[in-house]
């Protein structure tokens, strides 16, 4: 898939919109299978393209209150919390 | 040997009375269990206690059922041997050496050494399925919409549904028959099992049932697992029923379309993982872009970090049509497909998994490979119908597993057909 194939600088573009940080042997290695897997995607050209009768419903409940989640319980898991919220990293 | 089965080992007792009292149940652990740990099988979750329960736990409970502990699966749900697992491999109880599949490895498994009656999974493209049939027992995948994902850790929410494990169909429909049914916390749950009998259903009648096998499903397969297949297909046809061929053309297209649409959804619903309402944390070095990229490094194995890159790549700017667009098409096709097959057919045939179990440790390096071997699976969930996979036979002592697939909300027609065989 010569013109298509997969560089290094793509895998780690796509792994910054991700917020994942990879380290080299991550980035060779995913390059490589990347390549393989995304020449294997390109068979779905063949796909036509067909009417999709999606057979679907709105599912409404009315808007009312009622009880949700503690908060003590939903701060149970975070690694850290300030005056009952998450506690965060700086934004910038 | 049942510390490679369970990530965690406890016992969570349900209500005294109910249609599963004195069962004993192994739960995948991506499945939200009130204050016993939920890992996903992630380094990213290891210490994540969930405060609620899963709508099917709630369900396990009020029906008298025993947890016996929170099972092995592979990283998110996404492998097909349960060794992508951040807590090591399960061996596969009728196959010493063997992986158990996946992704539920760990349920089946539990169900094939004795250590649970019975067993819950979920299956995205297979996961319930695949580890049935290699570890010689009964799991079924429900039509979408029939059972809640309520507290279920999403991976792929429009493919997805949890599904039992049993020793025999009959085990498995009976635990099916607890956790079906509308549910007002999943708004895509449907009423079709709200009053269903599926356990009564198993009564291995096949009389006069007609069963269509889709030849691109035999293509490339295994030959002792084609064998072993039609045996249990003879088998069939003693007992009544008959057997024609049927072509299901989209399907050669299904593991790619799968692939695109199961890793674009992973790369959306992974997004949540950012180590700062639970999860590992990425520490407070730097800003939040920084310290999110390190959480996520460190929390997730390869196979996810490969699929959420890939998922990332399928919907960004300029590729979105190429690839997603085209494989909602593949989907919509593969779906007309299955629907023409079984207004000629009560039941599609193939074998689950086109191949026997792999050797621990010997799929590992290409996953691309791995990919295919979902061949027989994947278009089931594109389809969005049931299947069940039912032990046909060994083949070289290695489990085969028998894929029936049905119409939407068909689980009882599934359930009849497949009790002849076990």
């Amino acid at each position: 898939m010569s013109d298509d194939a997969v560089s290094p600088e793509e895998v780690r573009h796509v792994a910054d919109l991700a917020r994942v940080d990879l380290d080299d042997d991550e980035v060779d290695r995913f390059t490589e299978q990347f390549a393989d897997i995304l020449e294997y995607f390109e068979t779905l050209d063949e796909v036509p393209e067909v009417d999709r009768e999606a057979d679907l419903t709105n599912v409404m409940r009315p808007d009312e209150e009622r009880p949700s989640l503690e908060r003590e319980a939903a701060l149970e898991n975070a690694p850290a919390t300030e005056d009952g919220y998450f506690k965060g990293p700086n934004v910038s | 040997m049942s510390d490679d089965i369970f990530i965690t080992e406890e016992r969570i007792e349900g209500a005294e009375d109910g249609p599963l009292a004195g069962k004993t149940v192994a739960v995948k652990d991506n499945i939200s269990t009130d204050g016993v740990r939920t890992t996903c099988g992630s380094r990213m979750l290891e210490d994540y206690v969930p405060p609620y329960d899963a709508t099917v736990v709630s369900r396990l409970k009020d029906a008298g059922a025993t947890i016996v502990g929170k099972a092995n699966m592979d990283e998110f749900g996404m492998g097909t041997t349960t060794e992508t697992s951040y807590f090591g491999e399960t061996d596969n109880p009728a196959a010493p050496g063997h992986v158990p599949g996946g992704s539920s490895g760990g349920s089946a498994a539990a169900v094939a050494a004795g250590e649970a009656d019975l067993a819950l999974g979920s299956d995205t493209g297979g996961s319930v399925r695949c580890p049935a049939a290699f570890c010689g027992v009964v799991g079924i995948k429900p039509t979408y919409g029939l059972v809640s994902r309520y507290g279920l850790i999403a991976y792929g929410n429009s493919l997805e549904q949890i599904g039992p494990f049993g020793e025999t169909v009959e085990d498995a429909a009976q635990l099916l028959d607890v956790i079906a049914g509308s549910d007002d916390r999943d708004a895509t749950t449907r009423s079709e099992g709200d009053d269903a009998n599926y356990a009564d259903a198993a009564t291995g009648d096949v009389d006069g049932l007609s069963i269509g096998v889709p030849t691109e499903l035999l293509e490339g397969a295994d030959e002792g697992v084609v064998e072993t297949f039609w045996e249990a297909l003879d088998e069939l046809e003693e007992r009544g029923a008959t057997y024609h061929e049927v072509s299901l053309p989209s399907v050669e297209h299904a593991v790619e379309a799968y692939y695109v649409i199961a890793m674009s959804e992973a790369s959306s619903n992974l997004a949540r993982f950012d180590g700062v309402r639970y999860g590992h944390s990425g520490g407070y070095d730097g800003n939040w872009n920084e310290t999110f990229a390190r959480a996520r490094e460190e929390g997730f194995g390869d196979e996810v970090k490969r699929r959420v890159l890939l998922g990332t790549y399928a919907l960004s700017a300029g590729y979105h049509d190429k690839y997603y667009k085209k494989a909602q098409d593949a989907r919509a096709w593969v779906k007309q497909d299955f629907d023409e097959a079984l207004s000629e057919a009560d039941v599609l045939a193939s074998p689950t998994m086109p191949v026997p179990p792999f050797e621990l440790g010997e799929s590992l390096d290409d996953p691309l490979q791995l990919y295919l071997a979902d061949a027989n699976t994947v278009p089931v969930n594109l389809a969005d119908l049931p299947a069940i996979s039912v032990p046909a036979g060994e083949t070289d002592g290695l489990p085969v597993g028998l894929q029936l697939v049905g119409p939407a909300f068909g689980e009882e027609r599934l359930i009849r057909a497949a009790s002849a065989l076990a």
